[in-house]
Formats: structure tokens, sequence, C-alpha cells
């Protein structure tokens, strides 16, 4: 059985509450941190950690908190970014509402760490349950001296609020959430000054993950090294992937990385397998928003070696034959899923979510939505794919967040590898109204298997 | 698009003031405009929809300027600028719901409630619409309903059916609660 960090207690009976989380040794790394280390040991913990950051784009988090600016009596902020609404993406929601402890328990180890006298916890508007259970959590918390005043007698304060968002993926950019936590439209910022110089109310501020900053209690409890011995290379430690799609279990697991991604898929400890029998058509390996994959180079690599679920080894090939873990969510697509309508219901997914700063978002998501429309109900033309890439190649790049280039990515990729489905949409255009394109080639082996 | 035609004045009892004064007090001296986003959702839950009174209302409490909650209200989806059914239901659209089905239900919906998406019901008890990803991409299809957003996963044709009984019998004698 792989080791679990963060989900290892998540079937005790009322570890919701603060009195069986203790009991299960919750807490111990506020003590351990507060009582008998110094704000900069702590991140020098979450350094040797090689924890990186689990909301999308893994930045290193020890890294990201030293550059944090410590001007003299300007207050700095610690933000954790629970917007969650990556299309494919839901561990956050799960640990916050099976565990929510670890989360308050890491943003105190967190915040002490970063000299953070009040935090936030943004969470998406529409996890209004989630919120409940949060600040519940939290007044159990306070009653218990873990926040407020003289946290343990050590003298360090801290209060802790959770703030509630509107209902826009945006906001889960990083200066779009601050943007929104100061009561405006979520409209990222110009970078720089980036938020660890000037983020919340312009003060300094860390912007991180909620499984990142949950990640934080096992790496000050076992300490940074220990974390470390577990994953592969510039890949450590434990990490959530919310598991979608035609599989017969999808659910949040805590993989160690470095699992197989085929072991992932295929194990009766994870997906357990293709739903229904069917087979393997393709897989998106870290949210909407990178690059889908057909199965043959979902689980083995363009070179032939096993792909595994590491930062590097989806990232393996880079854009012409590789993906990226983005934020772990997993979505498997079986061989009855036509590839034209899920890349046109993502890309008016990114249209519906851009926010209307920049032109060639806004304008292209609206066009890349348009011309896959027209594909999926038989009114395209052969040239449209090279005009969806050539619109894509447009906006990458050239606006102020990366959701334009979240947009991009799926749109380019389904082209580059299922360019056939795509023209058969155009040369069938009535069969493709009433059946898919079915699995094709993409399930085969890049190399023949050698027959012994 | 903001409703000008229903004017009715709004007054808000001291109950909702008084979670506006909690909420207030999370931010530091002078940074009271970080409390418009929770307030309008209080306003809502209340009132079922933010009609321009109310939103001017939340600017003068605020000391904002009416535009400052306009812009914020259209900008985010969650926020009802037309009065809605008691019930607004809210299925996910996006990806892995559709690869599990969310299509289906929402066609599902249309015909049960004999309206289309956005609209109505002629009792006032429910409207429907799809919206994007609500992060239970492995529970799906999924639905949600306001104002504590209560979940409802793995939806199925009659899973829906018996929600729409539930809710049309509870309907009057009490508001729907939490996840509990
Ligand atoms: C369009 C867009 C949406 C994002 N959504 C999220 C999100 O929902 N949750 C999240 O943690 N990070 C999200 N991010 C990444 C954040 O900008 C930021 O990198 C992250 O919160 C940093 O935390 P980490 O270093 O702990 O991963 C998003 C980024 C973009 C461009």
């Amino acid at each position: 059985m792989a080791r679990k960090l963060l989900l290892a207690n998540i079937n005790v009976p009322g570890i919701n509450t603060l009195e069986v989380y203790r009991q299960k040794g919750g807490y111990r790394a506020v003590e351990k941190a507060l009582k008998t280390m110094t704000p900069d040991e702590v991140v020098e913990e979450v350094k040797k950690s090689g924890l990186r950051g689990r909301g999308g784009a893994g930045f290193p988090t020890g890294m990201k908190w030293s550059f944090l600016a410590k001007p003299e009596g300007v207050p700095r902020y610690l933000v954790c970014n629970g917007d969650e609404s990556e299309p494919g993406t839901f561990k956050d929601r799960f640990l916050m509402t099976y565990i929510p402890h670890a989360l308050i328990e890491g943003m105190i180890v967190s915040s002490y760490a970063l000299g953070a006298k009040v935090s936030y916890i943004y969470v998406r508007g529409e996890m209004m349950p989630q919120i409940r259970i949060l600040e519940k959590a939290i007044a159990e918390a306070k009653a218990a001296g873990l926040l407020g005043k003289n946290i343990l007698g050590t003298g360090y304060d801290l209060e802790l609020y959770v703030q509630p968002g509107g209902g826009a993926y945006i906001c889960g950019e990083e200066t779009a959430l601050l943007e929104s936590l100061e009561g405006k439209r979520g409209n990222p910022r110009l970078k720089p000054p980036f938020p660890a110089v000037s983020g919340l109310y312009g003060s300094p501020t860390v912007v991180n993950n909620v499984e990142s900053i949950a990640a934080t209690v096992p790496i000050i409890n076992d300490g940074g090294e220990e974390y470390a011995k577990i994953g592969i290379e510039r890949s450590t430690g434990t990490k959530l992937i919310s598991a979608s799609g035609n599989i017969n279990k999808p659910g949040v697991y805590e993989i160690e990385l470095g699992v197989p991604v085929e072991e992932f898929i295929y194990s009766d400890e994870y997906c357990g397998g293709i739903a229904n029998g069917k087979r393997f058509k393709a897989m998106v390996a870290g949210g909407s928003s990178v690059p889908i994959l057909p199965a043959n180079l979902a689980t083995k690599t363009a070179k032939g070696e096993s792909r595994l679920m590491t930062y590097e080894s989806l990232a393996d090939g880079g854009f012409v034959s590789g993906s990226s873990m983005g934020s772990g969510g997993f979505i498997v697509f079986d061989e009855d899923q036509c590839i034209v309508r899920n890349t046109w219901n993502f890309a008016r997914f990114y249209h519906h979510e851009s926010c209307g700063q920049c032109s060639p978002c806004r304008e292209g998501t609206g066009w890349m939505e348009k011309i896959l429309h027209r594909l999926e109900y038989g009114h395209g033309s052969f040239s449209d794919m090279d005009l969806l890439v050539d619109v894509s190649k447009k906006i990458e790049g050239n606006t102020i967040c990366p959701l334009g280039d979240a947009s991009a990515w799926p749109v380019a990729s389904a082209i580059r590898h299922f360019r056939d489905e795509f023209e058969w949409h155009v040369s069938n255009r009535e069969e493709s109204q009433i059946r898919n394109y079915g699995l094709a080639h993409y399930a085969d082996p890049l190399e023949p298997l050698v027959q012994s | 698009m903001l409703s000008v035609t229903q004017n009715e004045p709004v007054e808000f009892a001291p109950t909702l003031l008084a979670k506006f004064a909690d909420i207030v007090g999370r931010y530091p001296e002078g940074r009271h405009k970080s409390a418009l986003l929770p307030i309008l959702h209080e306003v809502q839950a209340h009132f079922g929809w933010l009609s321009v009174p109310a939103m001017d209302q939340v600017a003068s409490y605020l000391k904002l300027e009416p535009i400052e909650v306009y812009e914020v209200a259209t900008f985010y989806t969650m926020y009802f600028l037309q009065p809605q059914g008691k019930y607004m239901l809210e299925v996910c659209r996006t990806g892995p719901c559709c690869l599990v089905g969310a299509e289906r239900i929402m066609e599902h919906l249309e015909d049960r409630l004999g309206v289309k998406e956005g609209e109505v019901t002629a009792d006032g008890l429910f409207s429907w619409r799809g919206v994007e990803c609500l992060a239970a991409c492995g529970f799906g299809p999924v639905l949600q309903i306001g104002p504590e957003y209560t979940f409802y996963e793995n939806l199925t044709e009659e899973k829906v059916d018996e929600l729409l009984t539930n809710l049309k019998n509870n309907a009057g004698s009490q508001p729907l609660s939490a996840n509990s």
C-alpha cells in the first residue's frame, strides 16, 4: 500500500471534528512549529521537502515563501486558494469536506512561517457547505487556543477567515483572486509587481493551493527530508489526484508521485479500469487546461517508456507528445466519447470564463467555441482545423494571465492528436450526427509489439 | 442584465444587518469593500435575487458607489439579476460531467419542468440552468440548489424525478437545509 500523508485518516469516524483529529495526532505540527522552530526554520523544512505547488503551476512552495518581501511595519498575508474551478479537479473540495482541520492546521503553520497575523481562505461560493464546515472548524480551533491571540501561549497571534467567491473560474488565478477578495471583479493584475511584493491590499502576500498548505503539516511533523524521500526526482511527496470520466472507480486518490499512469488507471487500488468493459481512448492528466493525450501516449512516452505520474514524466515530449501534471485533474475518455464534442465543450467553458480584459482571449475563445460548434454540428470545413490552431496560437502568450494559454492548449492538442476525427466530422457530416468516430487507432501502441 | 423594472424598495432586517457587521469585521480598517461578495450572497439568500434597490442599499451600507456593486454583481455568475424559481437547479455542463450523462439530465429537467433554461415554472417553484464545472467531476452528473448550495450527485433520471417530487412536497413548509 502506498503511503498516505493527507488522507491517512479519512475514514476515521469523526475526523472532521477537532477532538478526533487531535486524537489522531492532529495539531502536532502547530505545537512543533510554534514552540520549537523559528519561522525561517519552517520555511527551510518546506524547501527541503521539495513540495511543489499543487494548484497547477507546480512552483516550489518553499522558494515562493522565501521571495516574500518583509518590509518593516507592513502586514503580510497568506491567502489560501480554494477556488477549485479547473474542470476535472475536485480534490480540494474533498479535503475541506472530510478533513477540514488538515487545512486549518496547515494555515496556522504556514502563516507562522510567513509572519502573517491575518490569513484568508478563499473558497468558491458554490462550496457554501464547505465554507460552513471550515467556519465551524475554525471556531473549534479558536476555542481550543489554536487560533486567535497568543496561540498555545507562544505569543503568536493569528486570525483566520473564510471568504466566498461569486462564481468565476478566473478567480482561481492568484491575482484575480486577490482582486475578488478586495471586493472587485476578478480581473487578473499585470505582473510585476508579484503578490510577494504587492498582493492583498498592496501588502506582501503568498497565495497557495489548499493541498499545498495541507501538505506542510506532514512536512513539519516528519521533516522535509522524510517527505522528499517519497516520489521520484523533483516530484516529491504525495499528490491528490481527482479521477473522473469513464472509469470504474472515480474519486480522489492520494498517490505517491511516480505511480505509472497505466497502474493508476487499471489497478483496483485506484481507478479500477475503464467502465462498462469499454476501451481506453484518451486522457487529460491535469485538468482541462493541459494537453489531451490519446491512449497510446497516455501510458507510454513517445520514446516507449512507461509514463509515470510525476511532473517530469507527464510533461515528457513537451507539447508534441506530452501533457502536464497541472492540478491533478485526471479525466479518462472511453471509446464512445467524441473528441470534437469535448473540445467544443472545453472551448465553451473558457469563452464563458474569460474575464474579457485582454482582446486575444476575449475574442479568441469565442471564435474557437464557434468554430468547434460548427464542426461538431456538421457545418465545418477542412480549413477549420488550421484556423483553430491559428487562433489558438494568437491567444497563447498574448494575455495578462494564463487563462488564454489554458484555452489554447486543449484545442491545439486535440487537433494535433485527433485530427482525423475532426476531418471525419467534415467528410461525414450526416454520419457524425448519429454516431461517434470511436476508438480509431488511438490506442495502438506506437511501436508494434515484438512477437516472441 | 440588471432588472430596472422591478424597483420595489427593500429594507434589510436587523438579523441581516448583524450578519453584515460580522462580515465587515473580518477585514482590516478601511478595507470594508472586501465584504461586498459575502454580503451580496447574504442578500440573495434572503431575497432570492439582487434587485437594483437591494444593491443600492448594499452600496450605501458599505459606502461604495452603486456602480461598484453593479459591476461585481454582473461579473460573477452566482448572483441573480432577475427573480428565479424558489428552487434554482444548477446542473454542471462541463466536460467530465458530460462524459457521464449531464446533457441527458438537462434534457430530462427541461422535459419534466416544461420550461427552457433560465425560465421559471408557472407555479414559481422551479428554474434550471447549466453551469460550468462545480468541482465534483468524480460524482457526476451533479446539480446544486442555493442558497445553501446543497449538492445532488451521481444523478439519474429517476433521481431527478424523486428530487423534484420531494422539493414540491417540501415547498412552503420548510426552507431547504444545508448538507447535514
Ligand atoms: C485561469 C486560472 C485558474 C486557476 N485556478 C486555480 C484554482 O482553482 N486553484 C488553485 O489553487 N490554483 C489555481 N490557479 C493557479 C494559481 O494562479 C496559483 O498559481 C496557485 O494558487 C498557487 O498555489 P500553489 O503554488 O500552492 O499551487 C489558476 C491559474 C489560472 C491561470
